[in-house]
């Protein structure tokens, strides 16, 4: 148990470092922009493809229950809080962490294991501040861009969906998708990902560039990731879901 | 021999050390990896570091560069005491310091040129333009001039170990660490890394410290021999000195 507290301590102080040493020179953008790419555009396919799906399925499954209440015209609006208020932080969180923390984990102990790590530090480059903190900060920033887009390609699969079944326009189904809509069901949950995306960059950098088992490691620090990340994720929804409706009470519905 | 009578008298003999190692030991846990270790080398100079595995040639190499700390002992790199300095201190001290590592250690995500480039763009004022010919100058040295657009991948035992030689010397350093530059290599390949450290040490004095199980190469390459084994140091001199030595371990270790 005490070697639990002791890597929590441990992760706690890695992911402060990367926060202080973010406002520190070098800024690093050119790492930044490169590692918005990798976290940000190349999840995207996936993210977009998964929320499209989701959308669609969430869309048949309530509309077979909404039917015999004769309430399908809240299909959107029940589709467009699920997925903004819940399917779209949470289902991105786990996404990106499969993803990207996987390949964080798996890319800095390989380096670690190679000796690159060792070769920047012998150049006197700063390893921390090069690999590590361009990684957090990519998570933080592009997992909330990341969230809009699976929040509305899954009001799109769950349009092309009630489309296909019943012929609904794409402006009602709109007008309906946000018609119980208050601003903060948008930003507070699309905000928590930023968190979930700190989580994902420090877990994952942290068990990839602190690892001392070689090769042996790679593989393990990858799958570390995904799995720390994701237990982490879904036990701070929890805490961030009492948070947000504590500040915000008229989001909570 | 304290270090400071070691620079003393080393001064007298051939001007101030490049790296000085002063009751050095270091230690994992209950295995002691170097133990009371001194040894120096001067500029244009090359000492071969010869040993079993396991016995610290790798160690002491990472702890000139400030990878590890040492649990005793000094370091010296020319003037500067290096285990008492802070990052900025020392970050100033490894541009003296060039280090090709067992395995190259090239940078995956960059290709040949990039992997070059990055530590003359960080830690020089140079333009891109002199970036450029410096890159060029030092992958010329190494025979890699048709392969700057080529990722590490790419390339073959022999070229990953050229490559990573490359990077060592682009920031033209005056001290050259080498850990196993010729392990993997056939012998025709080894040779000519050989030639490239030998011309490194003659036509710009570099001090050359070079970690080897290749006793061929360290007779060709050294001009001291340095044997550890299980951490201590059983000998240091010529290679003719270490044949004749006292110890029976250093003796089979340079006549093989």
């Amino acid at each position: 148990m005490s070697n639990v507290f002791e890597i929590a301590g441990d992760i706690s102080v890695f992911g402060f470092r990367a926060v202080t040493d973010l406002f520190r020179r070098p800024f690093e953008g050119g790492q930044i922009r490169q590692q918005l790419a990798e976290v940000g555009s190349k999840s995207l396919p996936l993210v977009v493809a998964s929320g499209f799906a989701l959308g669609a399925v969430l869309t048949l499954h309530t509309r077979s229950t909404l039917v015999t209440f004769g309430a399908t015209a809240w299909i959107p609006t029940v589709q467009a809080l699920a997925f903004f208020l819940e399917i779209g932080p949470l289902v991105t969180g786990l996404l990106v962490a499969g993803r990207v923390g996987s390949g964080i984990g798996a890319v800095l102990s390989n380096m670690r294991a190679t000796e690159q790590i060792d070769a920047l530090e012998s150049l006197s480059v700063d390893s921390f501040k090069f690999l590590v903190v361009p990684r957090i900060v990519a998570c933080t920033l592009a997992l909330p861009i990341l969230t809009l887009f699976l929040d509305f390609s899954g009001l799109l699969g769950g349009f092309v969906s009630e489309y296909a079944t019943a012929r609904t326009s794409f402006q009602l189904y709109i007008a309906q998708s946000f018609s119980a809509f208050e601003w903060s069901n948008f930003y507070a949950p699309t905000l928590k990902t930023a968190v979930f995306g700190f989580i994902i960059g420090t877990i994952s950098a942290f068990l990839g560039y602190t690892t001392s088992e070689g090769a042996d490691g790679v593989g393990r620090a990858a799958t570390r990731s995904v799995v720390i990340s994701s237990l982490l994720i879904i036990l701070l929804d929890v805490l961030l879901i009492k948070f947000i409706f504590f500040m915000f009470p008229e989001s909570a519905l | 021999m304290i270090v400071s009578d070691m620079i003393a008298s080393s001064t007298t003999r051939a001007g101030v050390p490049a790296v000085a190692f002063d009751h050095v030991s270091k230690s994992f846990g209950a295995k002691h990896v170097l133990q009371d270790v001194t040894f120096d080398v001067h500029p244009g100079e090359a000492l071969c570091v010869l040993g079993r595995s396991g016995t610290g040639k790798s160690v002491t190499l990472k702890l000139i560069v400030s990878l590890l700390k040492p649990d005793k002992g000094k370091i010296w790199i020319e003037h500067d005491e290096i285990t008492r300095l802070g990052e900025a201190e020392l970050s100033r001290v490894r541009r003296k310091l060039g280090f090709l590592f067992q395995d190259a250690a090239l940078f995956d995500s960059l290709n040949l040129y990039e992997n070059l480039a990055l530590p003359l763009a960080r830690l020089t004022n140079k333009t891109p333009q002199e970036v450029d010919f410096a890159v060029d100058r030092v992958l010329r040295q190494v025979g890699l001039a048709g392969d700057r657009r080529r990722m590490p991948s790419e390339l073959s035992g022999g070229m990953r170990k050229r490559a990573g030689l490359a990077r060592a010397l682009v920031l033209e350093p005056r001290i050259l660490l080498a850990d196993e530059p010729s392990s993997g290599l056939d012998r025709i390949t080894a040779s000519e890394i050989d030639e490239l450290l030998l011309s490194q040490k003659t036509e710009h004095k570099t001090a050359l410290i070079i970690v080897t199980h290749d006793v061929r190469g360290a007779r060709r390459v050294g001009d001291r021999i340095l044997v550890l084994d299980q951490g201590r140091l059983i000998a240091n001199g010529t290679a003719a000195e270490v044949e004749h030595s006292e110890n029976e371990v250093a003796r089979n270790l340079v006549g093989e």
